[in-house]
């Protein structure tokens, strides 16, 4: 029994009874005691984000889904992206490489009931991060063509 | 969704607590029963409006590898390029997105050396380059969404 039992037994979910760590434990042949420790520690460094509901963003009505991309100084992208990340309506903020043709180095996706919602958080995103910023551009989804989630099987 | 569903897709997307009985404490904050939240969470991830419960894992400190992954395939082509692409299990989200490079995808796996391998044999059988963008920082907070 290691932790990628356990992940694996909860890529799919949590089982959606009143003792869920019971049920895993019984699953995995532990003790509950174990599966809770396993997932304290889990969270505590930060292998389990949080254990939580994951929301279709379209069954919510967020129907545009725009992964903004900028081009944005070396020297500032380490101050200026943790504060992109913690714009409420960012759910993804990463640093990337960047590469032949593709000038841009933070990537901040943002979601909204339609496109001028996605245009003005954009905006902000754009203000936030002022002259540092010298281009950018928004790759609205056109289709989901596959979402399995992660799986470490 | 009535107002009891879409506080319960607000209240639970933060998170429930490791105890016996997780579901009682956030169905208190709510105000009902931990047997009726249970049967609600049942109902909205079987409708589609949560896609999923339980934890959410971290691929990278979990010892994973995965990676972002970007192409430009040209209209008449796409579909073909898109099944090939689709069957590699280690494609965990393809999303066709309005630019010149018009597909994105991750690749996620055990290993580093897996995953430049699927991108080289994505690369062999489609005939288009496959860009890697992998992630150097994090500056993730998280996302409430407003249900």
């Amino acid at each position: 029994m290691t932790n990628l039992d356990l992940v694996r037994a909860t890529q799919a979910g949590l089982p959606l009874v009143a003792e869920p760590y019971a049920a895993l434990a019984a699953q995995l042949g532990i003790t509950e005691d174990e599966v809770m420790g396993r997932f304290r520690r889990m969270l505590a460094d930060g292998r389990v984000r949080r254990i939580a509901a994951v929301p279709n963003h379209y069954a919510l009505g967020y129907r545009a889904n725009g992964m903004s991309v900028w081009d944005v100084a070396d020297e500032a992208v380490g101050e200026l992206g943790p504060r992109a990340g913690a714009l409420a309506f960012v759910s993804h903020c990463y640093r990337r490489p960047r590469c032949d043709g593709w000038p841009y180095n933070l990537f901040a996706m943002v979601h909204g009931r339609d496109r001028a919602e996605v245009e003005a958080k954009v905006a902000e995103i754009a203000a936030l991060l002022g002259g540092a910023a010298r281009a950018h551009e928004v790759l609205y989804s056109k289709r989901i063509l596959k979402k399995t989630g992660l799986r470490l099987a | 969704m009535d107002n009891l569903e879409r506080r319960i897709v607000t209240a639970l997307q933060r998170g429930i607590p490791v105890v016996p009985r997780p579901f009682a404490a956030a169905a208190r904050d709510l105000g009902i029963d931990e047997a009726t939240l249970i049967l609600k969470l049942r109902n909205l991830l079987e409708d589609g409006t949560l896609t999923r419960f339980g934890p959410l894992y971290n691929a990278d400190r979990l010892g994973g590898a995965f990676t972002l992954c970007a192409m430009s395939v040209p209209a008449h082509d796409f579909e073909r390029v898109c099944l090939i692409v689709n069957a590699f299990p280690e494609v965990a989200h393809n999303y066709e997105r309005e630019h010149r490079l018009n597909m994105w995808f991750v690749l996620a796996s055990t290993n580093a050396a897996q995953i430049a391998a699927v991108r080289r044999r994505i690369e062999a059988q489609t005939g288009y380059p496959v860009i890697d963008l992998p992630k150097l920082d994090e500056y993730f907070i998280g996302l409430e969404l407003a249900a």
